[in-house]
């Protein structure tokens, strides 16, 4: 077998006290890609950096074996570091839109190896980087080397910041999270195309928080937890017959159709069953059209949510879900179209006449922090939804117990909690004034798979328990496949598609529903999305 | 959008000179005795004086006509110099502009070279370096320029007393007015090469195998400079008054002392144009401000051309 590219045994990374790596071995052969899959925490990108020598500033970085390109690693020093970093081994990290240099053009950006690491003569830079950038597919190669990342879409930025990591001629391809916060169609396109990267030649370490997506591409996946890898495999081996607990708990965990009408965090019970009411509608939306200056962001789209009937609303971004959410919620007026919420006219008129039936409609965000007043304690947040007349304390106490938050949390402030925890004090919050409907904007998109998990186990629960009807959006479509009843699915603006959700995501009839289905990363536990043509 | 700007411009203009008009105007004393001054005083040639500067028509005949001059570019005469107003300033202006733009050279070269030093130096050196910026921001300008005249020029002799002849006698007041300016940039400066070699781009580029001074120099250092072009404004702005009292400790001429004489002897028409004429820099330099900071950021750019 030929020397390996990365050769480590026993790799421990500390920050002072805290020690985030303990004890990986990880090797990484030629043209080979491996996988590693962790939650929030578990080491993954540290593991990752440390192998370039960027585990951070204050980071100690220690190995029973360290051999990076068959070389001691260990008594690197930072001249040997930057030798490896660009040529030996490219490192592709997440969101290209911080990831590249917002003051710096694209091309300047690429260039940048070539000049570090003097490929090339300076002369034909600028055609060595169009090539770049055409090998990585982005249309118009020589006006995007001109453009600075904002003038990207997502999509090719995260070309050009792979074009960047491969323009040294890397043999080892490091990619950090690289699809993560992409569009479906858009995260199988790059995914293509770092597969194409390894068919090049080139091997993959890819680190992410998704199972579905490494499942695709790896040869063998390895799972971290607290900085312990728990199991490793090839992709059947870990995801067919996992044997490790955590493993398994991760893949239950994974929302799809399979999982419908289940619990996520404990295995396979059932979740009390709530009872969809269609015939009599909470909110009705009709012909509802808005537009900014010439972009028609939304066009002529309706529907109905029945008393505690939970619709999906699906789409890409930019396809118009959350100025949608924002005139059902009231924020933003439509040009055309009319809103009904507890029978009455609900868009387009002052605030003042929607306030007697506001508390019946209410606001989860993707982002729950940026709604909460930091100085604020928790009890505070949720007993400011509480309705007057209604003992607060009690009242308070009791949604903290339903949401499963430990009365300890009440006298902290958010930025102290947990991710999951913040979004628990936000669904108390939207809960207290016992509203009729919920908009829940990405919910659950910020969070870990586990946390993920008890966050969609909890709203499944809450909707039986109070017959709260959920406009549920979304763009990870397993996610509404697992909790909708219904779904809706927006592409530039107009509703392309609405019906059962497990008709529309077996039998898709759109081109874009079945372009976007085709597009999910899946293994063999959810077979309905594999009968789509692709 | 020029449009826009003009029109902010003149407004800004145009509220600096009635405050200070009517400050003035509320001031006690009479105008005649100002122009009177030492000479020859009885009552008639009071009335005359009074009917040749308008003195004795109603206050707001005098701001309309003192704003009629004003849209003509004619600033009026000095009370006390009997000379035109654009006369005595144009005189001294060169002085002033000279230890301005002096400073502001010196202290925006101090700030990138300090903050460039100290930046990644752990905690230590940053704490003293921190200590030292806000011991020199919130020294008084005088006090510093005392203790400078006293060690440099009485004790050492390297530097000129007073006087405006030559580099030499620049050097102590610019230091002076240069040394908050240093402090509050430094600040700002390091605080941003920090945020700046914090984020994932400054990761990419260390992964590219670029040296640290390499990411601070093409990456991170125009990050940081962001927030300074937008305080440039207001540090300009705060250098004229700087200029009045580095100007009286050092004895240098300048519109400092025209300045100062000018208001205790309730000489209007000059207070009034050298509050115009640091308006008018304000604005510019805001002005200029906004420009640079589109020029160093793209995505300003757009968002403007959208």
């Amino acid at each position: 077998m030929s020397t390996p590219l990365i050769a480590v045994e026993d790799l421990r990374v500390d920050f002072g006290a805290a020690e985030v790596v303990r004890g990986i071995d990880l090797t990484v052969h030629p043209g080979e890609c491996v996988a590693v899959v962790g939650e929030s925490g578990s080491g993954k990108s540290v593991t990752a950096r440390s192998l370039v020598g960027l585990a951070g500033p204050r980071s100690r970085v220690r190995a029973a074996k360290f051999e990076v390109d068959g070389r001691d690693a260990s008594r690197f020093a930072e001249r040997d570091w930057r030798r490896i970093r660009g040529a030996f081994a490219g490192l592709v990290l997440q969101d290209a839109l911080g990831s590249l240099d917002p003051l710096r053009r694209v091309g300047d950006e690429i260039g940048e190896v070539l000049g570090t690491h003097r490929i090339g003569d300076r002369r034909d830079r600028a055609a060595r980087i169009r090539g770049l950038l055409d090998d990585v597919h982005v249309p118009e190669p020589e006006r995007r080397a001109r453009q600075y990342p904002h003038e990207l879409s997502g999509g090719l930025r995260q070309r050009a910041l792979i074009a960047s990591a491969v323009a040294g001629g890397p043999r080892l391809l490091i990619a950090d999270e690289p699809t993560t916060a992409l569009d479906v169609t858009v995260q199988a396109q790059i995914l293509r195309l770092l597969d194409e990267k390894r068919a090049a030649g080139a091997a993959l370490l890819l680190i992410s928080h998704d199972l579905s997506v490494v499942a695709r591409l790896a040869d063998r996946i390895l799972v971290l937890k607290d900085g312990v890898v728990v199991e490793q495999g090839t992709p059947g081996e870990v995801l067919g017959d996992p044997r490790d607990a955590y493993t398994r708990r991760l893949i239950a965990a994974v929302p799809s159709a399979a999982t419908r009408g289940l619990r996520l965090s404990v295995d396979a019970q059932p979740v009390p069953a709530h009872t969809p009411d269609p015939a009599t509608p909470v909110i009705t939306a009709a012909g509802l059209s808005k537009r900014y200056g010439q972009h028609e962001v939304v066009r002529d789209v309706s529907f109905t949510i029945g008393r505690g009937e939970t619709l999906g609303l699906v789409g890409e971004s930019g396809s118009g879900k959350s100025t949608v959410a924002a005139i059902l919620f009231g924020t933003v007026a439509p040009d055309a179209g009319t809103v009904t919420f507890a029978g009455r006219d609900w868009a387009g008129v002052r605030e003042r006449d929607r306030r007697p039936d506001r508390r019946g409609l209410q606001f989860i965000a993707q982002d729950p922090l940026a709604s909460f007043d930091p100085r604020y304690t928790v009890e505070r947040i949720v007993a400011e939804a509480v309705p007057p007349g209604e003992p607060v304390r009690e009242r308070v106490r009791e949604l903290l117990d339903r949401v499963g938050l430990p009365s300890s949390v009440r006298d902290r402030r958010p930025v102290t909690l947990s991710g999951g925890q913040r979004q628990r004090v936000a669904i108390a919050r939207a809960l207290a004034p016992r509203p009729a409907l919920v908009i829940c904007d990405e919910p659950v998109s910020a969070l870990d798979v586990s946390v993920q998990a008890q966050v969609l186990d909890l709203l499944a629960d809450l909707r039986a328990a109070d017959g709260t009807a959920l406009l549920f959006i979304s763009h990870d479509l397993g996610v509404v496949h697992h909790l909708a009843d219904r779904v809706l699915v927006l592409h530039e603006g107009a509703v392309v598609e609405q019906g059962p959700v497990h008709d529309v995501f077996t039998a898709p009839r759109h081109a874009y529903t079945k372009e976007l289905l085709a597009a999910v990363p899946s293994w063999a536990k959810a077979p309905a999305l594999e009968e789509v043509p692709s | 959008m020029l449009a826009r700007r003009v029109g902010t411009a003149v407004v800004v203009l145009w509220v600096a000179a009635t405050a200070t008009y009517l400050a003035l105007l509320a001031a006690p004393g009479s105008t005649v005795d100002t122009i009177i001054g030492d000479g020859a005083d009885s009552p008639e040639i009071r009335a005359q004086i009074a009917r040749e500067w308008d003195l004795d028509r109603s206050p707001l005949v005098q701001y309309a006509a003192y704003l009629g001059r004003l849209v003509r570019g004619d600033l009026g005469r000095s009370y006390l110099l009997q000379r035109p107003v654009s006369e005595v300033l144009g005189a001294q202006l060169g002085s002033t502009v000279q230890l301005a733009v002096a400073a502001a050279t010196l202290g925006v070269l101090l700030s990138v070279v300090l903050a460039l030093v100290t930046t990644g130096r752990g905690a230590w050196a940053r704490r003293v370096s921190g200590t030292v910026e806000l011991a020199f921001v919130s020294t008084p300008g005088f006090l510093v320029g005392m203790v400078l005249l006293n060690v440099f020029s009485f004790r050492w002799g390297l530097f000129p007393v007073a006087g405006d002849r030559g580099i030499a006698a620049l050097v102590l007041p610019a230091v002076t007015l240069a040394l908050p300016i240093a402090g509050l940039l430094t600040q700002v400066l390091r605080e941003g090469l920090e945020r700046a070699l914090d984020e994932p781009f400054a990761v990419t580029a260390r992964a590219r195998g670029l040296r640290e001074r390499a990411v601070v120099a093409r990456h991170a250092l125009r990050h940081a400079l962001l927030p300074v072009v937008t305080l440039a404004g207001w540090v300009f702005g705060g250098l004229l008054g700087g200029a009045v009292i580095v100007e009286q400790v050092f004895g240098r001429p300048g519109l400092g002392q025209i300045a100062v004489t000018a208001v205790t002897s309730q000489d209007l028409p000059v207070v009034l144009a050298v509050v115009m004429l640091s308006a008018a820099v304000f604005v510019a330099v805001s002005t200029l401000a906004d420009t640079l900071y589109a020029v160093v950021d793209p995505r300003l750019r757009t968002a403007v051309a959208a």
